[in-house]
């Protein structure tokens, strides 16, 4: 009797808590003048990206008379899932997905497919749909040009070494292959170790620190986010900025900081309120009946101490 | 049988016994000759300083682990305690602005309280140690998340002592050190630590013989908790910030370190000396795998065959001595 008791408080508060989260969502955009509605599937706000490029996508929906109807997954791809079956019952005319698994997406989204509402994916790609566009930041320029960048501050000669992130992921593989191209263009720049330390700032504490110990003549090191690029740094000491040119990826404010402070070279900053921005502006497009290209890259740019105050918010 | 036959055969004994007691002291220096053939940068003073002060972290946490599996628990929540402990530490110094010294001590009780709970619900509650950790590994990652608002936070400069540099001397290794020498007293040398071995070798016996099982249950779990505040005390003072998303899947490496030293899951087995050669086989072999520059995707394929190497010799190891 007493666990009964328990699961029906539980249904009651569970209950309790999608009627309080779908009146938020709900609160969330103004009713527009050509009234169609749409729902922004958000991964997690629990991450100031995130929250960006919500408010980037709220701000575009009520320049184009759109209804926005934000939900958060808070990273749980079950949650996310849910959400777009309701979404699909309740006559949203599109949806906008920022994937918590690219993967598990798919099967998320098919509802949506199978009513004919259009999607779009947002910062990260739904593997095996056939979606209506992904709006992404470009990783493989975003790598070049820190290829370009970290060549500059070498003197365009000089022995580099790569910290990788999470092997597999989207994010180190276009970052990564764009730096290998850019790098290539400066033939006196050799690239003499890449290891993972997984996006990870301790992580990378460890292995630059190892990397140096086997290859102590080096001059540039390109971290594949932010994160590393600063353990990097902690590993590099007083060498940091001076001896070494560190770049990183990302453009959050402790390597913002760290570009002020003169211990890093630069980072490239990608842009989330553009991400949300350009995704609504493209489910505009489509239900006004216009076709959108499959791929919309959005530009990352570079920040170092030219341009750096620009960025500190 | 000649006396000169019976004491090469009481020689052949001891060799056995001792590579038998200390299969991972073996492994460890296997490795250590291996990498020194294969790369001159592996055995300089340098290098063999960074493995130390890389192994700090994991073995602290590792200690901690320890008691909990003599003890025949099991602690998933280490990582995530680190983590919690190393946050309130520095939001205590920088945001809330106490003295360095309270944001210290306050970090480790966090680790302290966090083990107790989980002991609590493990000894009170009769849970499982593995569910009560489990949900101790997410509420202490929540708590840290909520506490940071997923942002790194600075460390006051009293815990950043401990990850900096005391003259040549780097800090880590001394409190690797000094967290090595309690652990082990604490396990050989008091009645608590003979406890551990007693609850984890046969609960019911240890119970029936008067052992306070509840009480010595949440004391280790509260060690544990400590050992993991002190570990994120260590880990934080390195990076001189306190990060929100640190040591995740840390405990996985605690553990693995621990049975490679050759602890038992099942209990009543295990010793600090060996924890740490455990925790310094797994930090060779990354510190190895970065000097030979092998790439990433086949490091954690190399780390896991590793550890199932190190168990299965040790397991081999336990039935010869049996028979």
């Amino acid at each position: 009797m007493k666990f009964t008791s328990f699961k029906r408080s539980t249904a009651v508060l569970a209950l309790g808590l999608t009627v309080a989260l779908g009146a938020t969502g709900c609160n969330r955009g103004e009713e527009g003048a050509s009234g169609e509605k749409v729902t922004l599937a958000v991964s997690t706000l629990n991450n100031p990206f995130f929250v960006d490029l919500r408010d980037g996508a709220t701000e575009a929906a009520e320049a184009a008379g759109m209804t926005l109807e934000v939900v958060d997954a808070q990273n749980d791809s079950a949650t996310q899932t849910n959400q777009l079956a309701t979404a699909a019952t309740s006559g949203v005319q599109g949806v906008i997905i920022n994937p918590v698994d690219s993967d598990s997406a798919a099967a998320a989204v098919s509802p949506l497919l199978e009513n004919d509402i259009p999607v779009i994916a947002v910062d990260r790609a739904v593997n095996g749909a056939e979606i209506a566009s992904l709006v992404s930041s470009d990783n493989v320029a975003g790598g070049k040009q820190a290829a370009d960048e970290l060549a500059k501050a070498m003197g365009e000669k000089g022995k580099v070494i790569v910290l990788q992130g999470v092997a597999g992921t989207s994010a180190s593989r276009d970052r990564g292959a764009g730096f290998e191209e850019g790098i290539k263009a400066y033939p006196d720049i050799e690239v003499v170790a890449k290891q993972t330390a997984n996006f990870d700032r301790a992580q990378a504490l460890d292995v630059a620190t190892n990397l140096l110990q086997a290859n102590p003549d080096v001059t540039g090191i390109f971290a594949e986010n932010d994160e590393m690029a600063l353990g990097a740094i902690q590993a590099l000491g007083d060498k940091a900025g001076t001896e070494v040119s560190v770049v990183g990826f990302d453009g959050t404010e402790d390597a913002l900081a760290a570009i002020q402070a003169g211990t890093m070279t630069a980072t490239i900053a990608q842009q989330p309120s553009e991400l949300g921005k350009r995704s609504v502006e493209l489910m505009a497009q489509l239900l006004a009946g216009e076709t959108v290209e499959s791929n919309v890259p959005v530009p990352v740019t570079t920040v170092n101490e030219e341009n750096v105050e620009e960025f500190i918010k | 049988m000649t006396t000169a036959v019976k004491a090469e055969k009481r020689q052949h004994m001891d060799i056995k016994k001792f590579l038998a007691n200390n299969g991972a002291l073996v492994g460890l220096l296997v490795l250590c000759l291996a990498l020194f053939i294969a790369t001159p940068d592996f055995l300089t003073a340098g290098n063999m300083l960074n493995i130390g002060i890389q192994a700090s972290t994991i073995a602290v946490l590792a200690f901690g682990m320890t008691f909990v599996i003599v003890a025949a628990g099991i602690d998933l929540s280490v990582g995530s305690v680190a983590a919690l402990s190393a946050m309130v530490s520095a939001s205590m110094f920088t945001t809330a602005g106490l003295n360095g010294w309270v944001a210290l001590l306050g970090g480790l009780l966090t680790g302290a309280a966090a083990g107790a709970a989980s002991g609590m619900a493990t000894a009170y509650g009769r849970l499982p140690s593995f569910i009560a950790t489990l949900a101790m590994l997410s509420v202490a990652r929540g708590l840290t998340l909520v506490i940071s608002d997923g942002r790194p936070v600075r460390t006051a400069d009293q815990v950043s002592f401990l990850g900096g540099n005391l003259g040549p001397i780097p800090m880590p290794i001394v409190v690797l050190v000094v967290a090595g020498l309690v652990a082990s007293f604490l396990l050989n040398r008091t009645v608590i630590g003979r406890y551990m071995y007693a609850v984890g070798g046969n609960t019911e016996a240890a119970r029936l013989s008067g052992i306070p099982v509840q009480k010595v249950l949440v004391i280790v779990f509260a060690l544990s908790g400590l050992f993991a505040g002190l570990a994120g005390m260590l880990l934080s003072g390195r990076l001189d910030s306190a990060q929100p998303q640190a040591a995740v899947g840390y405990e996985l490496d605690a553990i693995a370190a621990v049975v490679i030293g050759g602890a038992s899951l099942a209990g009543g087995v295990g010793r600090i000396s060996g924890t740490l050669v455990g925790a310094l086989v797994l930090v060779v072999i990354r510190n190895g795998l970065n000097l030979l520059n092998v790439s990433s995707f086949w490091q954690q394929v190399v780390i896991g065959l590793v550890i199932a190497l190190a168990v299965g010799i040790d397991v081999l190891r336990r039935k010869n001595t049996i028979h």
